[in-house]
């Protein structure tokens, strides 16, 4: 029926070509162009950070990288980035491991355990973990979560405190306001994401994986460890560096419950600490010229620390998507 | 070696619907039984209702006996891993695990089992390939991984991974419908030889195959979209093929549908 | 690769009786009412350890009688089911636990969000400003944050959705494997990993000292705008990819140009999934804060315009940047006004945001059944 029409309807392109490839032409152009803010975007972001804050950093008269205090203000300016970085780098970690295997548990639960009907509603829940507000899981780790684990800690520096990361020394109040309660509060903070994406890498996994497993007499665990996580292991890395990204980059909650100290530490448990995010958020309003610019130059070391972290696994992704 | 089967009342459902009505019947042991019948027709759902493979699809179901050399394997305490090691399955399309080696392809279920002497597990994938007629072609890439194969020789080393647990029954799922002419005659060749030590059941919508390769054949068949499959008929392939005693056996082997 | 295999000469070996495998079908299993026998049983004997030695809390209880259960449970089907089943039931017990440690989380947070902030709502609460309130006293209100969150997060919608949706089409429609196209997607997807503090302090370098203005509620929707568009560009690339191509072979080949049929046909398909991604972008940056720090500022006056920026008298106020102001005005105390007005404006926020992502789920569901 259309192999009749279609010579017809060639000749009225034919005709009308030049006003037709005029619409397209532009209707092209504009989406190329909206595609391109993203990458005008990224490339602004790093260059304007990067103008923005040189000058300052200039000024600084200790290394930028290796010092803890953050003095812009002085008349000998000194600031650096190693106190948060440390802190940013702790409680990040922290928040990995406690994340990452509770993530892929429930990741596993949504697609194997869970019966069907709850398994959507289920999942849906957690992710509502995602909708709250990141001030909202500072308020709630300042005000709930940080009184509510004395005693944890108290017990940790008692029975584990020989290993040294979660030992009270004397004179310490233990308030909470620590790298471990932020560390908690960011990996509740990821679950969401990390759990989400793994969910969808276990959910690709070839049916037919999963019966040949079974049919050759796996338990459900066997099932999952023969046909799921070698076919999942690398979405599950990729997941769980997003989380990563996330955790480095969280701003307020941390913010709020980690009490402002520059210096290193490894007691986990004590309070005290600053991250780049939160050190932004907790200098901006009172900074001079030169510390805004300091911040900036804090932020630019942030972006690029992000933006490593995604680069590797978005590369881990679409590998194992082209693979 | 080798069991019976007897299917007595066989219901199965995929959630609220049911999609096999009332099945019963008896497979020999040591012989080929054949499933024929149109798409949809609850085939191989009664396949797989044979050593609880139905019941992984969320939601599906399974009423009635089936019994195993007497037992009933939908029975308390029965283990369902114990019964899919007793009867294995070979699937449609070739499914080896595509991260591990030949190798460990055909040793997974023994591995699972708690097998780990390497001069054990040498043997068994040694006979397994054997027996599955593959072992000359990969001898010498024992190490390389399964997917590297041809689709054939990929169905039979999912043939021969089934048979390393050394199982009773082995239940075929149309094993050649993605396979070309050549593989196809390889697994049929292969299914001959292995009717003397195990009782094997393959669905297939290939009534040559079926002619070709069982002793027995059951047909089956449904009323129409929507409602569920029956057995229509169920007797030896060569009555079946010559002289069937149901209507609509006659008109699907002589071509009217399906 | 021969085309038939060689036949063997020898049979098919029969078993090895040296390989004992099982033929029973029977495994020996623990009867159902076992694992919850063990769990009252290790209820029973964490109350007795918490009442004979120090051990305390609540919590604490919790952990111990979930740490005993599985051991003894795994302990048991190890005796009587065997090496595999035992592993198996201890992954299993791992799964369920990891899901209820990820649930209880939630659960007190919305929890405690709803004890401390549903006594500070009231009509009062949601309609007026903190114009001349005292932070130390009771009173006032959160409609001014209302104002500014509503309309910012509109702006920055206003100019995430139609850039992100072009951007979609192009990446779709004409991109399509050229390397361009493949650099764009690898962009949002590493652009959705920008920190949130980040994106505020690009626009700060860029909008205020480099171009001069001052802060606004604008400024902060240009931030929001840089957090949006990735999330809108990928939830719509999503739901083109969906559209049958039939569908546009079909309008081809009525002669309709490319162009026409993409925004007759292609767009209109994918209409209700494109609307669920965008509001669910919404979702997303309104409960930004970081940014809305550093680019709009505080005010306790309505500004109903979000491009006022004369002086500090007429800057808008955001809900989180609400919440935040009145946490540091509370001082840690939760029992002072304004840590009551924080979790006010909290509750008030989930709200809007749990609103926003219902009805995106919504418009999923209603397209879903009309597909």
């Amino acid at each position: 029926m259309t192999a009749t029409r279609v010579p017809r309807r060639d000749h009225a392109v034919a005709t009308r070509r030049s006003s037709f490839s005029a619409g397209d032409r532009v209707f092209r152009a504009v989406s190329v162009t909206a595609a391109t803010v993203v990458l005008v975007a990224m490339a602004a972001i790093a260059v304007f950070l990067v103008i923005r804050s040189v000058p300052a950093i200039r000024q600084d008269t200790t290394n930028f990288l290796t010092t803890r205090a953050w003095l812009p203000e002085e008349a000998r300016p000194i600031f650096g980035i190693a106190a948060l970085l440390f802190h940013t780098v702790v409680t990040s970690a922290l928040a990995m491991i406690i994340a990452v295997p509770v993530a892929v548990g429930v990741a596993l639960f949504t697609t194997f355990y869970a019966p069907r009907r709850l398994s959507a509603g289920l999942g849906y829940l957690v992710d509502l973990l995602a909708a709250v507000p990141s001030v909202i899981y500072g308020l709630w780790g300042f005000f709930f979560l940080a009184p509510n684990i004395t005693g944890l800690t108290l017990w940790l520096s008692r029975w584990l405190g020989w290993t040294g990361i979660v030992h009270y020394r004397l004179n310490n109040t233990p308030n909470n306001l620590s790298d471990l309660t932020a560390g908690v509060v960011l990996a509740i903070m990821i679950l969401p994401i990390v759990s989400s994406i793994t969910r969808e890498v276990f959910r690709q996994v070839p049916r037919d994986q999963v019966e040949a497993a079974l049919a050759i007499g796996a338990t459900r665990w066997e099932m999952i460890r023969t046909a799921v996580l070698p076919f999942g292991r690398s979405g599950v890395v990729s997941a769980a560096i997003l989380g990563l990204g996330r955790a480095l980059g969280e701003t307020l909650a941390v913010a709020i419950i980690l009490a402002p100290a520059y210096t290193i530490s490894v007691h986990l448990t004590e309070g005290g600490g600053i991250t780049f995010a939160s050190n932004i958020a907790l200098k901006y309003s009172e900074a001079s010229e030169l510390g805004i610019g300091a911040l900036l130059g804090s932020g630019l070391c942030l972006f690029a620390i992000t933006l490593g972290v995604n680069f590797g696994a978005q590369l881990l992704i679409r590998r194992r998507k082209e693979a | 070696m080798a069991m019976s089967i007897d299917v007595s009342g066989l219901n199965a459902y995929y959630g609220k619907f049911l999609a096999v009505r009332d099945v019963s019947i008896t497979i020999e042991p040591r012989s080929v039984t054949a499933f024929i019948g149109p798409s949809g027709c609850g085939k191989s759902t009664v396949l797989r209702s044979l050593n609880r493979m139905h019941e992984v699809i969320p939601g599906a179901r399974v009423e009635g006996k089936v019994l195993l050399d007497g037992e009933d394997i939908y029975g308390p305490n029965i283990d369902p891993v114990n019964v899919r090691r007793t009867i294995g399955m070979v699937f449609q399309r070739p499914n080896p695990f595509p991260t591990m080696s030949i190798f460990h392809n055909v040793a997974a279920g023994l591995r699972l089992a708690g097998t780990h002497r390497k001069s054990e597990l040498q043997d068994v994938v040694e006979r397994s390939l054997r027996g599955a007629n593959l072992w000359n072609e990969v001898k010498d890439r024992l190490s390389k991984p399964g997917g590297g194969l041809s689709g054939g020789q990929q169905q039979r080393l999912c043939i021969a991974r089934a048979i390393a647990v050394q199982p009773q029954v082995l239940l075929m799922d149309e094993p050649c419908s993605a396979l070309d002419p050549i593989s196809t005659l390889a697994i049929e060749d292969l299914i001959d030889e292995l009717k003397s030590t195990y009782t094997i059941v393959i669905v297939t919508h290939n009534m040559q195959q079926a002619a070709r390769v069982s002793d027995r054949t059951a047909f089956f068949n449904i009323a129409g979209f929507g409602e569920p499959g029956e057995l229509i008929e169920y007797d030896d392939t060569s009555t079946i093929f010559s002289r069937p005693s149901n209507k609509q056996t006659e008109e699907y082997i002589t071509g009217r549908f399906g | 690769m021969s085309a038939l295999p060689p036949i063997p000469a020898h049979p098919v070996t029969p078993a090895q009786p040296g390989l004992a495998l099982p033929a029973a079908l029977t495994g020996r299993r623990l009867p159902s009412w076992a694992p919850p026998a063990v769990t009252a049983g290790a209820v029973a004997v964490a109350g007795l350890l918490f009442a004979a030695t120090p051990l305390q809390g609540r919590a604490g209880f919790v952990v111990v009688t979930a740490l005993l259960s599985v051991g003894s449970q795994t302990a048991l089907s190890f005796a009587v089911e065997g090496r595999r089943r035992a592993v198996d039931r201890m992954f299993s017990a791992f799964v369920y636990a990891s899901f209820a440690v990820a649930a209880v989380p939630l659960v007190l947070i919305l929890w405690y969000t709803v004890l401390r902030g549903i006594g500070a709502i009231n009509l009062r609460f949601l309609t007026v400003s903190m114009f001349r309130v005292n932070p130390d006293n009771p009173g006032g209100g959160i409609y001014h944050a209302i104002v500014g969150t509503l309309e910012q997060a509109a702006l920055a919608t206003l100019m995430a959705a139609p850039i992100g949706v072009l951007a979609a089409v192009y990446l779709v429609e004409y991109g399509r494997r050229q390397p361009f196209a493949r650099a764009v997607s690898f962009f949002v997807d590493v652009m959705t990993g920008v920190p949130s503090i980040v994106a505020g302090l690009f626009i700060y370098a860029l909008w205020i000292l480099t171009l001069g203005f001052q802060k606004s509620g604008f400024a902060g929707s240009l931030a929001l705008f840089i957090l949006m568009l990735p999330v809108v560009i990928r939830a719509t690339e999503e739901m083109l990819k969906l559209v049958p191509a039939e569908l546009r072979e079909a309008a081809y080949a009525l002669g309709v140009p490319k162009w026409r049929t993409i925004l007759r046909v292609v767009l209109p398909t994918a209409l209700a999934g494109i609307v669920t991604g965008i509001t669910l972008g919404v979702a997303r940056i309104m409960g930004e804060t970081a940014p809305l720090l550093l680019l709009v500022g505080t005010n306790s006056r309505i500004e109903t315009n979000p491009f006022a920026s004369t002086d500090a008298q007429r800057l808008q106020e955001a809900l989180p940047t609400f919440i935040y102001e009145q946490f540091r005005d509370a001082v840690g105390n939760p029992d002072t006004p304004a840590a009551q007005r924080a979790w006010g404006a909290a509750l008030t926020l989930i709200a809007l945001i749990m609103l926003l992502t219902g009805l995106a789920r919504l418009i999923a569901r209603l397209a879903r059944v009309r597909g």
